[in-house]
């Protein structure tokens, strides 16, 4: 099967003064994949995803994010991709109308098109009646997939999720995942990190970090094979606690 | 452009929504003016006096008269003896008992001189001597007016004293202007170093970040919406100085909002470089108004004037940019002075700005 790569990322390192966060790392991403991005926490993650979505620039090696090198062009890198964090992403004192024509506005769609997907995106959510409630009225679960779908608005190439699923319950979080095959469906690339190691099994691939480096990459079912796992659970522990 | 907009506008949103807010904005710099105006004045006006008058006569009659037509004074009790003066005073809202002694107009027409005791409430010092100076005052220049109409040869050389500025000494002409210096400076820094501050605490800033707003036009949105209402809220005390107090701007009122608007744009980048330091809300607020207020009002020569510091703290206050401000402000507003007596100033508070929007895009680009 020949697919798109949409990113693309070689000899990646970056260093904060002599700790090296990330250790020369090589992988590829393909268009409208589900990515798993795993590892304990202090693997060099985060540092990952901020290079990936081009907040901060590597140290050495070429990153290529939805065709432009993250180095030299993020501000190109920023207008392709949906962003959403592990600490919340939605202004509580703003309402949901107003939070979605915020972030619209800030990715460039026209106002007409902001109204016609709010209309669209409401009624996916059930949520037509949270129309013009405040955040801070609503439940974390429906906060969160709101924010997914706040971040995935303007049509991305590829969404970054920094554990998005942080502190939700499990009915939610499957709904939540739901959503997220969805996008992939579309075509929207997810680039995922998570500490559940059951959502894991959910990803199309994973790689797995352990002190800055990538120490496996492959689809749940070949990694399990590999090491001989009955979960990607087992696998984690193996690899990031060789001996325990 | 219109990205940039929005984000404007959701700023606007966050304020008004939040009555602290607000209430910081525009409740706190009306409170100050008319709390330091009325409460803190410093000048006499319808002080309580008694009068006991032994004497009953035309001279007694007109100085009492002459005294509480001054305006300074307003006659609240007759009293009948001199053991009413303790009764009297107790009460405390009598401030001071004046007495004419026996035959008071009598004595002063045969011997020349007649005498006024003045009884002042000493628990409130400060008020005390005020009420026994302008008295004295006024018993002189009634001294002077009989000396003119008896024309008795005796000539009576009375010194004159003149305040240049602020003729009446009046407090307002003082404290309007230290006000709006350190209402502005606190306001402009701390809403916008906790503004910021909020956007990282709630992680939301990570998502401006991300987006394709530039870190420029992030911070420029979140600063604008305070800079418009820092302004509104100038012209706002300058209204209420004029409409309540009656202290009119004597120079020229665009120099002088020129200069304001420069003073919030030094506040401002000062916020912006206090949020570059802080991690938390808190934190901000706490520098804020720690580092900002308490320097602003013993070292700006608000209420202290810098000349009479013990050598050191007149260099410490050198470093604190709201003095520099008062000066311009004063000089503008009081003085009437043109921009040839105010420029090195006004120099002074640009190179403020500049260090601080420097220092502030260094600290950004380190943390990134």
């Amino acid at each position: 099967m020949t697919r798109n790569t949409v990113i693309s990322v070689r000899n990646l390192v970056k260093k904060f003064g002599s700790f090296t966060a990330n250790d020369n790392l090589s992988f590829e991403v393909y268009e409208g994949e589900i990515f798993g991005f795993l590892g304990a926490n202090g693997a060099g993650k985060t540092t990952a995803l901020r290079i990936l979505s081009g907040l901060s620039a590597p140290t050495s090696g070429e990153v290529i994010v939805a065709g432009y090198n993250a180095k030299k062009q993020p501000e190109q890198i920023k207008k392709n991709i949906g962003y959403m964090c592990q600490k919340f992403s939605l202004y509580e004192d703003l309402t949901v109308k107003e939070n979605i024509m915020l972030y619209g506005g800030i990715y460039g769609i026209k106002r007409a098109l902001i109204r016609e997907r709010t209309d669209l995106l409401l009624d996916k959510l059930n949520f037509r009646e949270y129309g013009d409630r405040l955040i801070s009225d609503l439940p974390l679960g429906l906060r969160q997939k709101l924010a997914f779908s706040v971040a995935v608005l303007h049509e991305p190439k590829i969404v970054f999720l920094d554990e998005p699923t942080g502190g939700v319950d499990p009915i939610t979080r499957r709904q939540f995942w739901e959503m997220i095959y969805e996008a992939a469906g579309r075509g929207i690339t997810v680039f995922v990190t998570t500490h559940y190691m059951d959502e894991a099994e959910y990803c199309d691939r994973i790689s797995i970090m352990s002190e800055g480096k990538i120490v496996a990459l492959d689809t749940p079912a070949n990694l399990k094979k590999q090491y001989n796992a009955a979960s990607v659970d087992e696998v984690f522990v193996k690899i990031a606690r060789p001996g325990g | 452009m219109k990205r940039f907009l929005g984000f404007v506008k959701k700023e606007f949103l966050h304020i008004f929504r939040d009555v602290r807010t607000l209430i910081i904005l525009f409740g706190i710099p009306v409170i100050q003016i008319l709390l330091f105006g009325f409460v803190v004045s410093t000048d006499l006006k319808n002080a309580q006096i008694g009068f006991l008058d032994l004497s009953k006569d035309e001279m007694t009659q007109k100085i009492s008269d002459k005294i509480c037509s001054s305006g300074f004074f307003m006659r609240s009790e007759t009293l009948l003896s001199y053991n009413d003066i303790d009764k009297v005073l107790r009460k405390s809202k009598t401030k001071a008992v004046i007495i004419f002694e026996k035959d008071f107009g009598r004595k002063l027409i045969s011997e020349g001189k007649a005498a006024i005791s003045i009884i002042t409430d000493g628990s409130e010092p400060n008020m005390a001597t005020l009420i026994t100076n302008y008295v004295t005052a006024i018993v002189t220049d009634f001294n002077r007016e009989l000396a003119g109409t008896q024309a008795a040869g005796t000539l009576l050389v009375q010194p004159e004293v003149r305040m240049f500025y602020n003729p009446s000494l009046k407090g307002h002409y003082m404290f309007v202007p230290g006000v709006i210096t350190l209402i502005m400076i606190l306001i402009c820094a701390l809403m916008t170093s906790v503004t910021i501050t909020r956007e990282k605490e709630f992680g939301t800033m990570e998502v401006l970040l991300v987006s394709p707003l530039k870190p420029v036009q992030i911070i420029l949105g979140k600063v604008m919406p305070y800079f418009l209402l820092s302004f509104i809220n100038i012209i706002m005390i300058l209204l209420l100085s004029w409409l309540v107090f009656g202290l009119p701007v004597k120079g020229s009122l665009v120099l002088l909002l020129a200069e304001s608007m420069l003073y919030i744009l030094m506040s401002l980048s000062l916020g912006i470089l206090i949020s570059t330091k802080s991690k938390t809300m808190q934190q901000a607020i706490f520098i804020s108004f720690v580092g900002l207020m308490l320097p602003t009002i013993l070292l700006s020569g608000f209420i202290f004037p810098i000349e009479n510091m013990p050598s050191g703290y007149g260099e410490v206050a050198a470093l604190m940019p709201p003095q520099y401000f008062i000066t311009i402000i004063k000089n503008i507003m009081i003085k009437g002075t043109g921009f040839m007596y105010v420029w090195k100033e006004t120099l002074i508070l640009i190179a403020f700005t500049v260090a601080f929007i420097g220092l502030s895009i260094r600290n950004f680009k380190i943390r990134l």
